[in-house]
């Protein structure tokens, strides 16, 4: 239910942000340059330019969400939040004879997180005492317990009354509304039921909002991005922890590639080489590295030795087929032009072939850097002493959501990083790709 | 007796299905030094192949190529080929394309920088030496091929319709600056055109072939080369002797394709 209203959320602000922004950031919608001029824009992908104002709204957008289904001290809207202070509510107890009597029972509600939150001067936070409450008169008392949100709570209110459930005391109302075991009834701060056996019990309202076990509120989890700077986790600050992770696929994607475009040049160049390689390549190819990891921790272990094979075997197939569709890719005229001007096989390799193959070897890198990445991550979360998988996986163990969270949005962005890097690296280094 | 002999050249290609194709058969061409000889004909009647075994790039399965009365093997910077496009190295500056050959030769670029700077003034490239290929225009694309190409000095230069790709502009400008290359480095030039007026002007002499099998059919030696050399070349399109040489090529070829049209259709 509540993913069916997040989606419904989600189309809306999609299409609601769009009028709102369109009658707010005119300018944002207007066609630029040469665009201004074409009457047909639709059906010509040349002119679609990605609206940045679209692009800020969007990111806003899954913020908000975000916010609006957690705790959040954040002041945006948000869903209504789970039940917490103080409530009350009267039982009526009846002994075997049919007399009565009435008391209440205050539930104190506190923030399940209250452990992990921190006051001014850095102490954890801890549980609320019950309130204090006057006993009353009658056999039944009184009663005050404190109950966590998004929790339950067995109220055995027979503990201080004159009569005990033993001794024929029976729970028959609640408000003044008749029940019976195993019904329950609402009221606003949330569900008073009984027990098949006739105990009450006590559940919290928890509105829509998650608990912070599942979803973590944003300034938590940059709470935990500050301390895991400061503090770490399993001995490794996030630095580091990212650093190694970040080490093994340079390192493994430097071999892959170092190996792997040496081999594909051969396999472009001489047909023994290909002949020799291709049912390798071809075998290795489609598995993906993952299915390689038990085999490479048999062998390896599970240190910097076996990531670093991995990687290189994720990289390498991918290099080799890069520089081999590089070869290939080079037209047949400029061989000859080159041959015609009096050029050796070594200068054809080095000043033809090299030059010409670098587009493809850095449309193979790219997606070398991005499957290392991925495959780096899903290694250490099998794996590994340290790095950002092993963070996320041991952090799950605990029900650390924010470790976890903190560990896919680095992941994330730095994956974004290479991405663009290297399309950086790819413009400046090879100018005339496209252009030919 | 220097020049370019081709040598009863005749070239037949196997196919998978076990038959074959006559490309070339016994072709045998004498151009002297400093000839300008163009290519004209239909397609498939085998010129580019013929370029290919001149250029060293197909080896031929009957006869052999001599320049200066040795057998060639292979491709060599004594033979130079200008393409139609594509040919350049993107990579690389205007002037790096045009110093390839002697850096090939391991030249200094102190020491080939005179023929260098030279060639860039004679195509007109000066002001965009520093360039890379990619910004130039299809027109300065082809003058840096041909300034490429006279960099390292050959004996022949072998032109596979190198202006084919040009406007017709563009086209006019660049023959002219064909003529005059050939003019002033005095080349052996063996130029394939599927344009019979850009045939008629550049070819001093003017060779029509034939297909199946691919074979010469006729030889003219024309004046208009040498006329246009300096000069304009429509003006030399209102020579007497133009437009029925032109009238006649043009008949020829043109009842080639219909034979071969004729023929393809008896088969099918």
């Amino acid at each position: 239910m509540t993913g069916l209203l997040v989606l419904a959320l989600y189309v809306g602000a999609f299409f609601g942000s769009f009028f709102l922004a369109k009658a707010v950031f005119k300018s944002a919608f207007e066609k630029k340059g040469f665009n201004k001029l074409k009457t047909v824009t639709f059906g010509d992908e040349s002119a679609i330019t990605a609206n940045r104002v679209a692009s800020v709204i969007s990111v806003i957008t899954v913020f908000w969400l975000w916010v609006a289904f957690t705790n959040s001290v954040i002041p945006l809207p948000k869903f209504p939040g789970p039940f917490s202070g103080d409530m009350s509510f009267t039982y009526t107890a009846q002994l075997e004879d049919g007399t009565t009597d009435d008391a209440t029972v205050t539930m104190r509600v506190y923030r399940e997180d209250i452990q992990q939150t921190l006051d001014d001067e850095g102490n954890p936070g801890r549980e609320p005492e019950a309130p204090e409450v006057e006993p009353g008169d009658g056999f039944a008392k009184n009663d005050s317990l404190t109950v966590a949100r998004y929790s339950f709570k067995v109220v055995n209110v027979w503990a201080n009354d004159e009569v005990s459930k033993r001794d024929g005391s029976s729970i028959v109302a609640i408000n003044g509304e008749p029940i019976a075991p195993g019904e329950s009834i609402k009221v606003g701060e949330g569900t008073i039921g009984l027990t098949d056996k006739g105990t009450p019990t006590f559940e919290p309202a928890v509105g829509l909002r998650m608990a912070r076990l599942y979803l973590p509120a944003p300034e938590v989890v940059f709470q935990r991005f500050i301390w895991l700077n400061k503090e770490g986790y399993q001995g490794y600050t996030l630095l580091e922890h990212t650093w190694f992770s970040l080490k093994r696929v340079v390192l493994g994607f430097l071999i892959g590639a170092i190996v792997g475009v040496p081999i594909g040049y051969a396999m472009g160049l001489t047909g023994w080489a290909r002949g020799w390689f291709d049912p390798i390549v071809e075998f290795m190819r489609p598995i993906p590295p993952l299915a390689l990891i038990p085999l490479i921790i048999i062998w390896f272990g599970i240190g910097e030795v076996g990531k670093v094979v991995l990687l290189f075997l994720a990289a390498l197939w991918i290099m080799i087929i890069a520089a081999r569709s590089g070869v290939s890719g080079v037209a047949i005229s400029k061989v000859h032009a080159a041959y015609s001007l009096g050029a050796s096989k070594w200068q054809i390799l080095s000043k033809v072939i090299v030059p010409n193959s670098l587009p493809d070897i850095f449309t193979g890198a790219r997606v070398a850097m991005g499957v290392c990445w991925g495959t780096v991550v899903a290694a250490e979360l099998v794996a590994a002493n340290v790095g950002l998988g092993k963070m996320i996986v041991t952090a799950s163990k605990f029900q650390l959501t924010d470790i976890i969270i903190v560990g896919i949005i680095i992941i994330g962005v730095i994956g974004f990083a290479i991405e663009v890097g290297m399309r950086a690296l790819e413009n400046w280094l090879i100018p005339w790709k496209g252009k030919v | 007796m220097s020049g370019l002999l081709i040598n009863d050249i005749s070239m037949r290609f196997d196919l998978p299905n076990g038959g074959h194709v006559q490309a070339l058969k016994n072709v045998t061409l004498d151009i002297k030094s400093g000839e300008l000889m163009s290519v004209l004909g239909p397609s498939g009647c085998g010129k580019t192949t013929l370029l290919n075994i001149v250029a060293g790039f197909l080896a031929p399965t009957e006869g052999n190529i001599q320049l200066n009365e040795e057998v060639v093997h292979g491709p060599g910077p004594e033979r130079g080929m200008v393409f139609q496009q594509g040919a350049l190295f993107e990579w690389m500056s205007v002037r790096d394309n045009v110093s390839f050959g002697p850096d090939m030769k391991g030249m200094s670029r102190a020491e080939s920088k005179e023929k260098v700077e030279h060639l860039l003034d004679v195509v007109g490239l000066q002001d965009f030496k520093e360039k890379a290929v990619y910004e130039l225009s299809g027109g300065m694309q082809q003058r840096v091929a041909l300034a490429r190409c006279l960099a390292n000095d050959p004996d022949v230069i072998l032109m596979d319709e190198p202006l084919g790709a040009l406007d017709a502009l563009t086209r006019e400008k660049m023959q002219s600056l064909v003529l005059d290359l050939w003019k002033d480095t005095g080349k052996t030039i063996i130029l394939i055109t599927h344009s019979v007026e850009e045939a008629l002007l550049l070819g001093e002499r003017l060779l029509v072939m034939a297909p199946r099998p691919g074979r010469v059919h006729k030889e003219y030696r024309l004046p208009f080369a040498d006329m246009g050399v300096g000069n304009d070349l429509r003006e030399v399109k209102k020579h007497k002797d133009y437009g029925p040489t032109r009238e006649e090529i043009l008949e020829m070829i043109w009842n080639m394709e219909e034979e071969i049209m004729g023929r393809t259709e008896e088969s099918a």
